[in-house]
């Protein structure tokens, strides 16, 4: 006999399940995290570089490095002075929950303040997969072009902070500012967003301040 | 874009519930799906076939239901389905928006022989 069973349950329930477990296991430990995610050659790791080289006097800070291979961009982290982590997906165009937790193990967390993980180079992918972190950042670039939150809805939707790099390049294409925030409102209606060049440093500050603010607010909530 | 992954966690989904419902066999299973998520259902049937093999699921038909992207203007209650890019409301412009559909991804149900 065949009946119909009613299921009702969500594709990504088992990451998000996953992604939970990994939240708590921060919060044991007291350690904040950011997933930065961007499409390929955006600037994550030149950021990361960036942020390690002038917060890494105040905070122990640790990078979980997602590339496809090789790791390029976990010596960069690691020479900037993070204790850093590769995970080589293999070709998967994402990390997930269970690469993050078999990371995570990897990590004496009671010895970091600030965890940054660097996700894959994409902006589908990443955007469905929960990894358990605080907070979802993204970077976008203006070469990249300014259609960028019209064709990829889902990636703008989910974040919780906005940078615009190389902002030093603004003369040279063709990036209509106005454009690109009218569809980052739409999407994501009062997302707060730093313009920066990573290259000229123009911007960088505020975007310390502001994280170096989520972390202690973070650190005084736990 | 992940369809294997995808395809991956829909089987663990149909075979814990048809377990639960007693199936000897699942014969369907009903997918919803929004616009706004970009998966290929070929390519998640074409996964299905080959991880489905030696399971309760084996040859299932995957059946998709795609839901269209609806949204509604917080200033003027406009509901509108957005032509092309422009998600702006067509009634009286603003950009303050809410998404009521379209961003689904869940199974609905299984078909199961018990």
């Amino acid at each position: 006999m065949t009946h119909r069973v009613s299921v009702l349950e969500d594709i990504f329930n088992a990451n998000d399940r996953l992604a939970s477990a990994n939240r708590k296991i921060l919060d044991d430990e007291g350690v904040y995290s950011v997933n930065i995610m961007a499409s390929p050659g955006a600037g994550k790791t030149s950021l990361i570089e960036l942020t390690i080289g002038k917060l890494k006097k105040e905070f122990r800070i640790a990078v979980i490095d997602g590339d496809i291979a090789t790791s390029l961009d976990a010596d960069r982290a690691s020479a900037a002075g993070a204790m850093a982590i590769q995970i080589n997906t293999g070709g998967d165009c994402h990390l997930d929950a269970v690469m993050i937790n078999q990371a995570l193990s990897q990590i004496q967390l009671n010895q970091v303040d600030l965890l940054i993980v660097e996700n894959v180079g994409n902006l589908v992918c990443p955007a469905s997969f929960q990894l358990g972190t605080h907070t979802n950042i993204l970077i976008a670039s203006t070469p990249e072009g300014d259609d960028k939150p019209y064709k990829y809805p889902g990636m703008y939707r989910g974040v919780d902070a906005l940078v615009i790099n190389k902002i030093d390049l603004l003369p040279y294409v063709d990036f209509r500012l106005d454009y690109f925030k009218r569809g980052v409102d739409i999407l994501n209606p009062g997302l707060i967003t730093f313009p920066l060049s990573c290259r000229s440093q123009e911007g960088v500050l505020d975007w310390m301040d502001w994280l170096r603010i989520q972390i202690r607010k973070y650190h005084k909530a736990n | 874009m992940h369809e294997l992954a995808v395809t991956e966690n829909l089987l663990e989904i149909a075979i814990r519930h048809g377990k639960t419902a007693g199936a000897r066999r699942i014969s369907n299973l009903y997918l919803v799906i929004g616009q706004m998520s970009s998966i290929v259902d070929n390519s998640v049937q074409f996964y299905w076939d080959i991880i489905s093999k030696g399971t309760v699921a084996e040859g299932a038909k995957l059946h998709f239901h795609r839901t269209s992207v609806e949204l509604i203007c917080k200033e003027c209650a406009h509901q509108f389905i957005p032509n092309g890019e422009d998600l702006s409301c067509p009634h009286c412009g603003s950009i303050q928006i809410h998404v009521i559909s379209g961003e689904e991804f869940y199974l609905e149900a299984i078909d199961v022989e018990t």
